[in-house]
């Protein structure tokens, strides 16, 4: 195995090897040893600046991605479009250009146009980690999605993930797809036809439409958040009838007669998406998955820095 | 490659006893003393003093660990080549323990400094002792000496000293060898 990323960025899965992945992984291991210690720091990023650009909110990703650099001991600067000059008319260059010329190292971005990373890491002189660009990817989310279905299951080879319901608006999904692909699972989608890209099957991936059918091929289901504030019409007719549909709860589980792994990218909405009873249920790894999400940032910004050379 | 035989597996064996008895001598029972060895060489040797003491003194309750410290050293981004990260296996506090430090050749003594730092994340130690199998004595950039020493080695910065263990290499020998 390399022990070096074959890329100075992180834009999107689709740009990683199966290598990087394996590196990512490995050290990810790492890491999640030394969070779970009394002492969760490591001094490794001490001389470097990183600066957590949100020109779209989010929670648990900025916190996630704060930590993972804080527990590295990286300098960190947070800004967030809502408070910010953008309101005042400023570029995206211009914005980020400011910023480094404070002496930033490494630029964690979140956007709402798909492609903003990458049009950044072409202008700017920095290293570029991609945390979330509009419809687009989500690299780190697919990878601690992979990393946790990995420590819960020993491989993601062979396994059989279904992603399903708002597969049209989602970076998760596609970045799970290529993630998953890459390292040899099975994946098929399942949702409301107005929710599923009309290409989707030239990913490689299948499109089962009833859910039961999907729950009862797949090893492991990822249910994605219906994102209302991403739909500007009316993509299903009801909530309830979502819920009819793709929602998962403990009769319809039970119902299988075997094990399957629930996930979940958070936040949940409960009693749509999952029931509370299956969100909190043993084969629910969601908090887990929030943990492993800290140990994979932690190893990707980790090996990133270790581009950036002095 | 022309290599030099510091020492053979017969002379590694009477340094290895020797070093095990200076430790029961200071440590008696290790009621209160834990064995780390520093990744990744050092551990071969932290097992084998293990062994020893196990076998030869019956102490058989030492608390022993792995200690890995590529997150703490200082040239991180200063190599050729990434630093690639080890196990570390410790699963008690060091807290109010005399900690013994077990690496096989003590060089710049920059990773016993990292080692230092590292093992604050699992507490405070009442005393940290360095045991080294080789002392390359000229060659410190830091303050750091041993506690117990196998051979001291003077040995020139274009050359390597390579700690070879039977479980891992096939053999035990230590050479000097060319850079």
């Amino acid at each position: 195995m390399s022990s070096e990323l074959s890329v100075n960025h992180l834009l999107g899965i689709k740009y990683l090897k199966k290598e990087d992945i394996d590196l990512i992984f490995k050290t990810a291991d790492h890491f999640k040893e030394v969070i779970n210690r009394p002492i969760k720091k490591v001094p490794s990023l001490r001389d470097i600046t990183i600066a957590n650009l949100f020109f779209e909110n989010s929670t648990r990703t900025r916190l996630s991605f704060e930590l993972a650099e804080k527990r590295l001991s990286a300098d960190v600067i947070n800004f967030s479009a809502a408070s910010s000059s953008v309101k005042k008319g400023e570029t995206l260059i211009d914005t980020v250009n400011n910023i480094l010329s404070m002496k930033v190292d490494m630029v964690v971005m979140r956007h709402p146009n798909p492609g903003a990373g990458i049009f950044l890491s072409k202008h700017v002189n920095a290293s570029i980690v991609n945390a979330g660009d509009g419809a687009h990817e989500h690299p780190t989310q697919a990878l601690l999605d992979s990393f946790s279905i990995r420590e819960r299951l020993g491989e993601v080879k062979g396994k059989k993930v279904v992603i399903v319901g708002d597969i049209l608006h989602s970076r998760v999904a596609l970045s799970n797809i290529f993630a998953l692909q890459m390292q040899g699972a099975e994946v098929r989608v399942c949702g409301p036809a107005t929710l599923m890209p009309k290409h989707i099957e030239s990913l490689g991936v299948k499109v089962i439409a009833n859910f039961r059918e999907a729950l009862e091929w797949c090893d492991v289901a990822n249910m994605l958040r219906v994102q209302n504030e991403r739909m500007d019409i009316s993509y299903f007719p009801s909530t309830r009838e979502y819920v009819k549909q793709f929602g998962l709860n403990k009769k319809l589980l039970e119902s299988l007669n075997k094990e399957i792994i629930i996930m979940h990218p958070g936040p949940i909405n409960r009693g749509v998406e999952l029931t509370s009873d299956v969100a909190d249920a043993e084969n629910a790894i969601i908090l887990d998955q929030v943990q492993n999400g800290v140990a994979v940032r932690m190893a990707v910004i980790y090996l990133l820095a270790s581009k950036i050379k002095q | 490659m022309s290599r030099k035989v510091l020492l053979d597996s017969n002379e590694i064996n009477i340094i290895l006893h020797r070093l095990a008895c200076q430790l029961v001598e200071r440590h008696t029972s290790f009621e209160n003393t834990v064995i780390i060895g520093i990744q990744p060489r050092g551990v071969f040797l932290a097992e084998r003093i293990l062994k020893i003491l196990q076998e030869e003194y019956g102490l058989h309750d030492i608390k022993s660990g792995q200690l890995d410290i590529t997150f703490y050293r200082d040239d991180f981004r200063r190599g050729e080549k990434p630093l690639e990260a080890n196990k570390t296996r410790i699963d008690f506090i060091v807290e109010e323990k005399s900690v013994v430090f077990i690496d096989d050749v003590l060089y710049t003594g920059r990773s016993i400094r990292a080692a230092l730092t590292a093992i604050q994340s699992f507490g405070r130690p009442k005393e940290i002792e360095l045991l080294s199998l080789i002392d390359r004595r000229f060659s410190r950039h830091l303050p750091i000496q041993p506690d117990y020493n196998g051979r001291q080695v003077d040995a020139i910065n274009e050359e390597k000293v390579k700690v070879s263990w039977k479980e891992n290499d096939g053999e035990d020998a230590v050479y000097l060898i060319p850079k």
